[in-house]
């Protein structure tokens, strides 16, 4: 049986990936699948927790967060998309209306 | 027959109401109905309590009829509850019967006015508000009544609003009565801290059983007196009635002669028990009465403007009644209040009826030789003047008997002397003001000439109703001289009065008493005879002699610009210092600091919002990184 080790510390390479990708890239495209990235590296190291205390209930959360990650990849492809209509770019640095 | 009593106050809210709500769409004519007959009906069921009231003993009274608990707070209760004793029950009866008669007059008078139904609105309400002050069982009713009254009063002031002089007439007489009304619920606080209640009953009670001491029954007293010396224009708060006449004549008449302005004299007597027990404070409401009686009525003398004279007789007839009240002799104080009713709403009235023959002509120096165009305004006016004067037989002369007696009777011959001086000059004011108007020279503007005319009908009738009552409503309270037991109305009044002491008086006392304010009345008449009619000249002689006194009397002692200077102007520089220092500098500071204090801050937070997201997500990582080692280590 593979130790609980290794299942975490490939969690934490797959959150580190997804966070250093979101910080490099400029589109949101690539940084929302970083955050996906992300999210699944959660998923695993919640998984492995699960696993370890012997309770389901870690993996039954993880189906949920698999079906509203799913539904917020809906809505957030659909936000860039309109993000894209309205102004022809989907660049970070160029979306700053919120600068104080 | 006193079942239904609560609903005399009820029928003109009623009324109100309705004019409030549809009175624009109304026709006039069913506007005019509707406010007289709800004033009637109110009268009509006076009438039956009124009735009903003699048939009840005293062990029953008052008769207390409680509508419902309207405010329960800790140990504070007041509630919407009606009382109707022998004292409520007079006050009701004049109230809604002079009241009727002058919501008739009004009809005709105000026929042309584009406020029409505003006017009869505000009519309406006023007699409700009244009523809810004389049939309030408990002082905190009293006081809703005490300032609908006073807001009724600023509302048909300032009825011709547009009319500058009449809005601040308005506005003058709310601010004084203000000052007034300050004290008056002072008053009530002290008494609601002392006693715990404001039941009328209760308060008499705990009085009699000796729960508040001397000093602080006279506190009380004087607190609540300072709020009738608002209302009932005494000195030194009377200023505000001479200009109140800016409203219409039968306002003058209703609220600023017959009621309103007896109100504190009601409430006197409604808490005679107080006032007997402090005992000094009484002295202070005769010795306020008696120099107000004296200084109104020589101020005047030399009044021109036909209402003034009467809003100046109307201070001093109050003072007269005060006179009464602070004697101890709280009947006859009330049986002044009416009387006075009656034979001073008809010298309004008459006066009014003057003045619409003469197209709003008001000056006295301008009238004259009227007597044959006004044949019904004339012998009216006529009654009503010698009934203020005090001849024998009319109703005047039997209530200011009353009180005179009264005050000689209890050893302040002081205050006597004073309403004996201030009769000889009641009688002659009236009797100048009778003279200029309607006799001598014809004086008239040409153009008033040619639309001169008797009043409609529907004045006229109510002047002849009030002429007669202000003959024959003396007669149910005679003095002792006319035969024992004659006193009807001071033995009715009797259950609520607590006499402190009898008037003992030989008989030959009280004729000699009689005589002299008899002579002194006549004596008035005659010198205002000799002045007026005999030789027209002594008055200007006179002025042209003691120029002097007849500046001071003529600007009537200077007391409006005295006040003006010591308390209006002195407020309105404080106010503007404390504008200057303390609304610009501390409050406009504090205000504008914190607004500033809040832009300084935010434009610093501003910088952390880039508008980059990979700036907001790079704080957010390192923030849960430091979340995450503060709850690791």
């Amino acid at each position: 049986m593979i130790p609980y080790n290794y299942f975490l510390i490939l969690s934490i390479i797959l959150f580190v990936l997804g966070a250093i990708a979101f910080f490099v890239k400029r589109d949101l495209i690539t940084q929302f699948m970083a955050i996906e990235i992300m999210f699944n590296a959660a998923n695993l190291a919640f998984l492995t927790f699960a696993k370890a205390a012997n309770s389901l209930d870690g993996q039954i959360i993880v189906f949920f967060v698999i079906t509203v990650a799913a539904a917020e990849a809906a809505v957030g492809l659909a936000i860039i998309l309109l993000i894209y209509r309205r102004k022809k770019t989907i660049k970070t640095e160029d979306i700053r209306t919120m600068k104080g | 027959m006193t079942d239904y009593f609560w609903l005399i106050p009820l029928i003109p809210a009623l009324s109100t109401l309705i004019l409030v709500l549809f009175g624009q769409k109304l026709p006039k004519k069913y506007i005019s109905f509707q406010a007289c007959f709800a004033v009637f009906a109110s009268f009509v069921i006076s009438v039956i309590s009124f009735i009903g009231l003699l048939q009840t003993s005293h062990e029953h009274l008052p008769i207390i009829k409680n509508l419902f608990s309207w405010i329960h707070a800790g140990s504070f209760k007041a509630d919407l509850a009606f009382q109707l004793d022998p004292l409520s029950s007079v006050m009701t009866l004049v109230v809604t019967g002079v009241g009727f008669l002058i919501h008739w007059y009004s009809v005709g008078y105000m026929a042309d006015d584009k406020g029409y139904t505003r006017y009869f609105t505000y009519l309406n309400l006023f007699t409700f508000a009244m009523l809810i002050l004389v049939m309030g069982s408990n002082l905190v009713l009293m006081f809703v009544g005490w300032e609908g009254v006073g807001l009724c009063s600023y509302l048909l002031i300032g009825f011709w609003f547009e009319k500058h002089s009449a809005a601040n007439a308005g506005k003058k007489a709310f601010i004084v009565n203000r000052i007034g009304d300050a004290a008056f619920i002072l008053g009530i606080f002290f008494i609601f801290v002392n006693i715990g209640s404001g039941e009328f009953r209760v308060i008499n009670e705990a009085i009699g059983s000796g729960v508040i001491t001397q000093g602080l029954a006279t506190l009380i007293a004087l607190l609540l007196f300072a709020g009738a010396t608002g209302k009932s224009a005494q000195i030194p708060l009377y200023i505000w009635l001479p200009d109140a006449m800016e409203g219409p004549t039968p306002v003058s008449a209703l609220i600023h002669a017959a009621t309103m302005v007896t109100a504190g004299v009601y409430m006197v007597a409604r808490m005679n028990v107080l006032f007997t027990f402090s005992g000094s404070a009484g002295s202070i409401v005769a010795i306020i009465g008696a120099v107000t009686a004296v200084f109104a009525a020589s101020m005047a003398l030399t009044q021109n403007d036909i209402k003034r004279v009467l809003a100046y007789s109307t201070i001093s007839q109050i003072g007269y009644m005060f006179i009464g009240c602070g004697v101890g002799a709280y009947a006859a104080g009330m049986f002044h209040l009416y009387t006075h009713a009656f034979f001073k709403s008809l010298l309004f009235l008459a006066a009014g009826s003057v003045m619409h023959a003469l197209s709003g002509e008001l000056n006295m120096q301008k009238m004259g030789g009227l007597r044959k165009y006004l044949p019904l305004t004339y012998p009216t006016f006529l009654v009503g003047a010698i009934a203020i004067a005090g001849i024998p037989f009319l109703s005047g002369f039997f209530s200011k008997d009353a009180i005179l007696t009264s005050a000689y009777a209890s050893g302040q011959y002081f205050v006597w002397a004073l309403g004996i001086f201030g009769a000889v000059l009641t009688a002659f004011y009236m009797f100048r003001l009778i003279f200029l108007t309607f006799f001598g020279n014809e004086r008239l503007e040409p153009e008033a000439k040619k639309h001169l005319h008797e009043s409609p009908r529907s004045m006229t009738i109510p002047l002849v109703f009030l002429a007669f009552f202000s003959v024959v409503a003396g007669y149910v309270g005679l003095p002792v001289v006319a035969g024992k037991n004659l006193d009807f109305f001071g033995r009715f009044l009797e259950p609520v009065i607590h006499q402190a002491h009898e008037a003992h008086l030989s008989l030959g006392t009280e004729w000699l008493l009689i005589l002299i304010s008899v002579a002194v009345a006549v004596t008035g008449i005659f010198i205002a005879w000799v002045f007026y009619i005999k030789n027209p000249n002594i008055p200007h002689n006179l002025v042209r002699k003691f120029p002097g006194p007849y500046k001071l009397l003529f600007n009537k002692y200077y007391v409006d610009e005295i006040y003006n200077t010591l308390f209006v102007n002195s407020t309105i520089k404080g106010s503007e210092i404390v504008y200057d220092h303390f609304d610009l500098k501390v409050i406009d500071g504090a205000v504008n600091g914190s607004a500033k204090a809040t832009n300084f801050f935010g434009k610093i937070l501003s910088y952390f919002q880039t508008g980059f997201i990979k700036d907001y997500a790079l704080i957010f990582l390192l923030g849960a990184i430091l979340l995450l080692g503060y709850l690791l280590f």
